[in-house]
């Protein structure tokens, strides 16, 4: 079907809404008029010449090189661009008219706000975001594909009040949405203290055309993940309209440049609810509609979009979705902790028989939240026991590793690293809305049964705060670790079979496809072939399937026929060979969403990572967000290699161009996280204790020229390996 | 984007245009009790005055009222209806939006024109005085010069009083027809920094005051700009060129009339004395009424030989306010009642200069014994006598005028005459520098830091400028009075000019005796609090509303709110201050109100302007304008919703202001410059 049927049955022929039209097209005009003043202004004063662009991001101006193609990188470019969208402001007042009109709203206010940037990378004071960094767009790239995040809010404008802003807001988190907030609504959210942010995926963008950035964010999913070329404006609209949930809610007083800047929104797919009583002659049907009733506009909006829910209401006190997953709890709003060697505490998933459990059954050893006092030191042993009848021991593992996720998905409630090496903390907030102890077992039952219904029938948590039941209990679940790692030593890529795929990302990324092994995690750092392998078990037709591994093509760099098969069908043709084990010939593609990425840098003769927490320059002469921006949607670049962290310390660490020896430069970040587990694989690899040290990082320098005579004297063995670009 | 906490209060009118006019077929249009009183005694004397011609005018042509009439081109009068076919257009094609925008424009430009060229009158005036040309004046105020200069960037040094006025008024005219793109020294030299920037990138900034008005003639000639932002844009341009020529008037006034103190005076038609000589001043160049109230004791011998008991001066619209500034000179009335100052009967001259003087008043005072006298070459009167005036024969033309005035007086005797017996206290003279010596009582340092501390203690909730004229759409002095009590009760700080000044001292606004009466616990502690501190200085007390002077003394308001953006370290748009013209009539009222949303301020106008006609430059004015600007029109012709919106719009700049500064401490960010 054409992208243009998606409208059908919005506008009654004889009763087209006609005053919503002539709003939309004189928004426009005010909008492109005053985007031709301050950009005729700017010209004069900075000079066609000057260099024009956001921060951290590898497509230009993206509305623009989205819908447009063209690649802004200079004031003097803009006028012409600006012109094309004025004269597609036509005078009738028909419903594709408003659509076009829309559009140019949005170029106008991409404009508008691409010149704030002109002086200055950061325009806005925190928390106002502006314009959003390339690197958050790919960091929950996964979390949109996987539908942990089912759509996408605007909310431009201002509630009633602040108190019903912020229920609409919980509401809208609490269904894991990610919100875009522009005007009022922001300030009403902060006084209410909801929490916003990047760390929350709700964005408080500004005021005005700031909105434009939540367009500017949506469009980049196209280009990174769908791999959609800039310029492909109908791929691109198609793109939106299928993969990016998102709709409008506009709140208080309209006025004509939102009704355009809406109706730019309406031009990529995405419908538009308002609090606002609207006209007969201001309605479209199923587009732009009226819902005055705050308990009904959040139901509305995700029902004209189709928004799929994917989070479940659990009944506990706090809030809990994968909004508040990134929350951190600082010391000041910290009511006590758990761990973190200060206290026991442990956690463990064990798969249990039928007759040792009983499900839903949440038993509290040991004094309640309440009966601690503020600052305790608390100790903590949280036992999920687990029956099901496709259950494995393998799984439990996977499944552990969930309580991470699970426990973070609570609105103050605090959760780092796993086992017995867990620390965990809960805020004053969540104590004062009466959180319990029993409340973390509610969670972990319900999101166990809703997630892993396929592998898990009965649940019981049993939560150990008293100090010597928790020692009792670590006891028995260190027995557990010791016997899960000596199996885990098994798992290696000769050793298995079947290798399994992930597919997850083509809903984003149609075109990707990972393989996954023992030892090689999912790019997005998120998916193991253990994962994987549960996965299948509870869909056998979704996103993870095995895939038989066969006799090798080239043992050595990592390709299988099997693989290649796999490759070619379910990449739809775009990929035929893939190897695994190398970067330089026929690499695995990737998706766009990677923790980091690889980089060869020849002058070194070996490789740099960059990671997406480091915004600076590196010796590719690349940022992250560059580098990102040159491989991703599904395309095989040699060269260059999207990974996850925990790919650093596989034994299957690029091992055809010569493994962890390569690594010439890192981020010091990302040193201070892996030190140790990596100079452990790097000894292993015989290339010495502390060999972390000898690889480069920011503080050596940002460029080849700079690190060179630096792995000189560190006699790095890089430089004297072969040439990694091969003969 | 609207810019109020409660959502229910909309930037749209919440009286449909039809009623607007309430009892639209009675004449008692005021709230004056002099007023009331005047018109009840002559009710049937078949006197017309402006009351009975609003009467007349009703119902008025929607068209027009709505701005969608355009007579630009001869081809007109064209009236747009609908929003397709051939009749929504102009017989050019120019669009609703067009008519309205270039309408509307054109009265932004009208008012630039009035304000800014009595401000050159004044400099010809300073720059004669400098070179030695005349005798009638000469800088009075020095301090206030080297001020002045200081902030236009004049360095006073080596250089004598004269030498630095020569050097001062040709700046200032250079600000007229400066030939570079630079912009006028008199806006910039008193914006906050954000405000230039603002007005730069928007290309707001006028390079010259003449330039600005002829160009946004030309750009609204028929078959030239079609753009409504650009339009509105010029217009706003027109809006500081009239703040730059409002500006230039009042520093050089000052410099020439000297800086007012506060003065104790009197207001009302109470005031005329029906045994004195009746001297009414009318218009608003400062400098011939000024040279009058200065001769008048040496003539007063001449009255009294003529069997008067002396010389009464009082005033009529802003040249009255202006000596009453600086010389305590009563008021008579404001604009709506002119006439009926005529009416007395005791009026024995009337001398007219420039601005909001209604043709009508020859015509009124053929039934009295009142001579009408013009004295600006631009503004004659038939009927009426004129005697040129200029700054080289000033104190001549007085004597002749005053000696006129006598005679008059002399054929007055024995006819009858109905002075009602009411007027009200009035302490006025404020001027920024006056306030300022006030609050520096509380804080010597930075005086302004006394107010805010008021503000951000939450016991006053802002500063509320009011201003304008009188328009019979509204009850004469009606939305002025009630909104201005409204306000003073929630606890807000006034200050004003012009009619509405005017209407707030024939109301005993300004008499300090009624500040517990009218004002809310804490800004009456306030005021309570800074005359204590001023007793010395301060004979009879302060009043509840600050008299800040003659409509181009609007640049004292920009100022007051500029040095409170300075003082809490923002751009103006965070400051809680808002305007208003109760009763906007002139095309002055347009200049001043889009100088002031240019400034980033709401401001409120009680009377509707011709604009509705086009939804897209209303969104403009109200809606879009605070996006981009922070400043924005609030139309509301009902004065108790007005008084709402208006408190409104200071609460909320309050509660963003907190939620910032709560933010900015939470996130451990400078403060957000967001608005």
């Amino acid at each position: 079907m054409s992208f243009e049927e998606i409208y059908n049955g919005a506008v009654e022929e004889g009763k087209e809404p006609k005053r919503l039209f002539k709003q939309a097209q004189e928004g426009a005009i005010i909008a492109t008029s005053y985007a031709e003043i301050l950009l005729t202004q700017a010209i004069k004063k900075y000079g066609a010449e000057t260099e024009l662009h956001y921060p951290d991001t590898a497509y230009y101006l993206p509305v623009i090189s989205a819908l447009s193609g063209e690649k802004v990188e200079t004031l003097g470019q803009l006028p012409a661009i600006l012109n094309k969208k004025r004269a597609q402001i036509f005078e009738p007042l028909t419903f594709e008219n408003a659509r076009l009109a829309g559009e140019s709203t949005l170029f106008a206010a991409e404009i508008i706000e691409a010149l704030k940037y002109i002086e200055t990378d950061k325009p806005y004071e925190e928390p106002w975001l502006g314009f959003i960094g390339d690197p958050v767009v790919r960091k929950y790239g996964i979390k949109m594909v996987d539908w942990t995040i089912p759509g996408e809010a605007i909310i431009l404008g201002r509630a009633k009040d602040s108190k019903s802003a912020a229920k609409i807001v919980a509401k809208l988190m609490g269904q894991g949405m990610m919100l875009f907030l522009s005007d009022e609504v922001c300030e009403q959210l902060l006084e209410e203290n909801v929490k916003l942010g990047l760390d929350y995926i709700a964005y408080p963008l500004g005021n005005f055309t700031q909105v434009v950035h939540a367009a500017n964010y949506a469009l980049r999913a196209g280009m990174m993940f769908g791999n959609i070329p800039l310029g492909e404006t109908e791929n691109q609209r198609d793109y939106q309209r299928r993969r990016i949930m998102a709709f409008g809610i506009h709140l208080g007083e309209r006025d004509e440049v939102k009704t355009a800047a809406e109706f730019g929104c309406i031009y990529l797919g995405f419908p538009i609810v308002t609090d606002q009583v609207l006209a007969e002659d201001e309605e479209l049907n199923d587009w732009y509609v009226s819902e005055p009733d705050y308990d009904k506009i959040v139901g509305l909006a995700m029902e004209i979009r189709g928004v799929k829910l994917t989070n479940i209401e659990i009944d506990i006190p706090i809030n809990q979705g994968p909004a508040f997953e990134g929350e951190t709890i600082r010391k000041g709003d910290m009511y006590y902790e758990m761990g973190n060697n200060k206290s026991e505490a442990f956690e463990l998933v064990r798969m249990v028989d039928a007759d040792h459990i009983e499900d839903g059954k949440i038993t509290v050893v040991g004094p309640e939240t309440n009966e601690f006092n503020e600052g305790d030191k608390v100790p903590i042993g949280i036992v999920v026991d687990i029956y099901g009848r496709k259950m494995q021991e393998d799984f439990e593992g996977v499944l552990e590793r969930r309580v991470h996720y699970f426990i973070n998905y609570g609105e103050g409630l605090w959760h780092v690293n796993q086992r017995d090496t867990v620390w965990m903390r809960v805020s004053k907030d969540a104590i004062a809305k009466g959180f319990r102890f029993h409340d973390y077992g509610e969670i972990l039952i319900a999101k166990y049964k809703q997630e892993y219904s396929a592998i898990v029938d009965r649940v019981q948590v049993t939560i150990y705060t008293d100090a010597e039941e928790v020692s009792k209990m670590h006891k028995v679940a260190k027995e557990v670790y010791t016997a899960r790692d000596n199996r885990l030593k098994e798992l290696r890529d000769e050793k298995v079979d079947t290798f399994y795929s992930c597919l997850l990302c083509q809903s984003f990324a149609p075109n990707h496809v990972c393989i996954l092994t023992p030892e090689h995690v999912g790019l997005c750092g998120a998916v193991s072939w253990l994962d994987a392998k549960a996965a299948y078990e509870i869909d056998p037709n979704g996103a993870n399937q095995p895939v038989e591994k066969g006799e090798p093509i080239d043992e050595e760099k990592g390709q299988w026929q099997t693989c290649n098969d796999y490759f070619y069908k379910e990449s739809h043709q775009n990929l035929e060979i893939v190897n695994l084990y190398t970067m330089m010939e026929f690499p695995a593609s990737s998706c766009g969403c990677f923790e980091a990425i690889m980089a060869v840098i020849f002058e070194c003769n070996g490789i740099a990572i960059a990671t997406r927490n480091h915004t600076g320059m590196t010796p590719s002469g690349m940022t992250f967000s560059t580098l990102a921006g040159s491989c991703g949607g599904g395309v095989q670049t040699p060269g260059f290699l999207g990974i996850g962290r925990a790919y650093l310390t596989s034994g299957k660490f690029i091992p055809a161009d010569g493994g962890r020896a390569r690594i010439v430069w890192m981020p010091t970040e990302l040193k201070e996280e892996i030190r140790d587990e990596f100079n452990a694989a790097c000894e292993a690899d015989g290339l010495g204790p502390n060999f972390i040290d000898k690889i480069a990082d920011e503080t050596v320098g940002e460029s080849a020229e700079e690190i060179l005579p630096w792995l000189e004297e560190q006699g790095h063995p890089a430089l004297t390996m072969p040439d990694i670009m091969g003969e | 984007m609207p810019r109020f906490r409660d959502t229910e209060l909309s930037l749209s009118p919440s009286v449909p245009r039809k009623e607007r006019v309430k009892d639209p077929k009675n004449i008692m249009r005021s709230v004056d009790p002099a007023a009331l009183e005047m018109l009840a005694h002559y009710k049937d004397s078949g006197i017309i005055t402006g009351y009975d011609r609003y009467v007349a005018q009703q119902p008025q042509c929607a068209f027009g009222y709505e701005g969608v009439c355009c007579k630009i081109c001869i081809q007109g009068p064209c009236r747009v209806k609908g929003m397709e076919g051939a009749k929504s257009k102009g017989v050019c094609g120019a669009h609703d939006y067009t008519i309205v925008a270039r309408n509307i424009s054109r009265l932004a430009a009208g008012g630039a024109s009035a304000h800014s060229d009595h401000g050159r009158e004044i400099v010809y005036t300073l720059l004669a005085a400098a070179r030695g040309e005349t005798g009638d004046f000469k800088v009075k105020d020095e301090e206030k010069l080297r001020r002045v200069a200081a902030n236009v960037g004049i360095s006073a040094e080596g250089k004598d009083v004269n030498a630095l006025a020569e050097e001062v008024a040709l700046a200032a005219l250079n600000d007229f027809g400066n030939i570079t793109s630079e912009p006028c020294r008199w806006l910039t030299s008193y914006l906050t920094d954000g405000r230039k920037k603002k007005f730069e990138d928007c290309n707001i900034a006028p390079t010259s005051i003449d330039r600005a008005v002829v160009n946004l003639l030309h750009s609204t000639h028929m078959g030239v700009d079609a753009d409504p932002v650009n339009i509105i844009f010029t217009g706003l341009r027109a809006g500081l060129a009239d703040y730059t020529g409002m500006h230039i008037s009042t520093d050089i006034s000052d410099i020439v009339l000297g800086t007012p103190e506060p003065c104790v005076s009197e207001a009302n038609l109470g005031v005329l004395k029906p045994k004195k000589v009746n001297i009414i001043l009318h218009g608003h160049n400062p400098m011939l009424s000024q040279t009058l109230v200065d001769i008048g004791p040496e003539m007063e011998d001449e009255a009294k030989a003529a069997g008067a008991e002396g010389i009464q001066f009082s005033g009529i619209c802003c040249t009255g306010n202006e000596v009453l500034m600086r010389s305590g000179v009563p008021i008579a009335t404001n604009f709506s009642s002119q006439e009926l100052a005529i009416m007395t009967g005791v009026a024995d001259l009337m001398i007219v200069d420039v601005q909001c003087i209604m043709p009508s008043i020859r015509a009124v005072a053929e039934c009295f014994n009142t001579k009408i006298v013009t004295t600006m070459s631009n503004s004659k009167i038939p009927g009426s006598e004129h005697i040129a005036f200029d700054e080289k024969h000033a104190v001549e033309s007085a004597r002749t005028v005053i000696r006129m005035a006598i005679d008059s007086f002399k054929q007055r005797q024995g006819k009858e005459y109905f002075v009602p017996d009411v007027k009200s206290k009035v302490i006025a003279g404020f001027s920024v520098e006056s306030i300022m010596n006030l609050f520096s009582k509380i804080n010597a340092d930075v005086p302004m830091q006394a107010l805010i501390d008021e503000i951000e203690a939450g016991r006053i909730k802002g500063v509320a400028f009011f201003c304008g004229c009188n328009n019979l759409e509204s009850v004469h002095d009606q939305n002025h009075l009630e909104i201005v009590k409204g306000l003073l009760k929630e606890n807000v700080f006034v200050i004003t000019t012009g009619c509405s000044a005017q209407a707030m001292a024939k109301a005993g606004i300004m008499d300090p005796a009624h500040v517990d009466e009218l004002c809310g616990e804490n800004l009456a502690a306030f005021l309570h609090k800074l005359e204590e501190l001023n007793k010395d200085t301060l004979t009879d007390g302060l009043p509840s509303a600050f008299h800040v002077g003659s409509c181009v003394d609007c640049s004292r308001a920009h100022d007051f709110l500029t040095l409170m953006a300075k003082t809490m370290g923002v751009d103006t748009p965070k400051v809680p201050y808002v305007a208003t013209a109760p009763e906007a009539m002139s095309e002055k009222a347009i200049s001043i109100g889009c100088g002031f949303v240019a400034d980033g301020v709401p401001t409120h106008v009680g009377t509707m302007p011709p604009i509705e006609g086009s939804a897209c430059v209303y969104d403009i004015a109200c809606r879009i304008a605070s996006d981009v600007y922070g400043g924005y029109f609030i139309f509301e012709t009902d004065y108790a919703k007005a008084t709402e919106k208006l408190l409104a719009a200071l609460e909320y700049r309050t509660w963003k202001m907190g939620v910032h500064k709560a933010v900015a401490e939470k996130f451990d960010a400078p403060l957000t410059q967001n608005y």
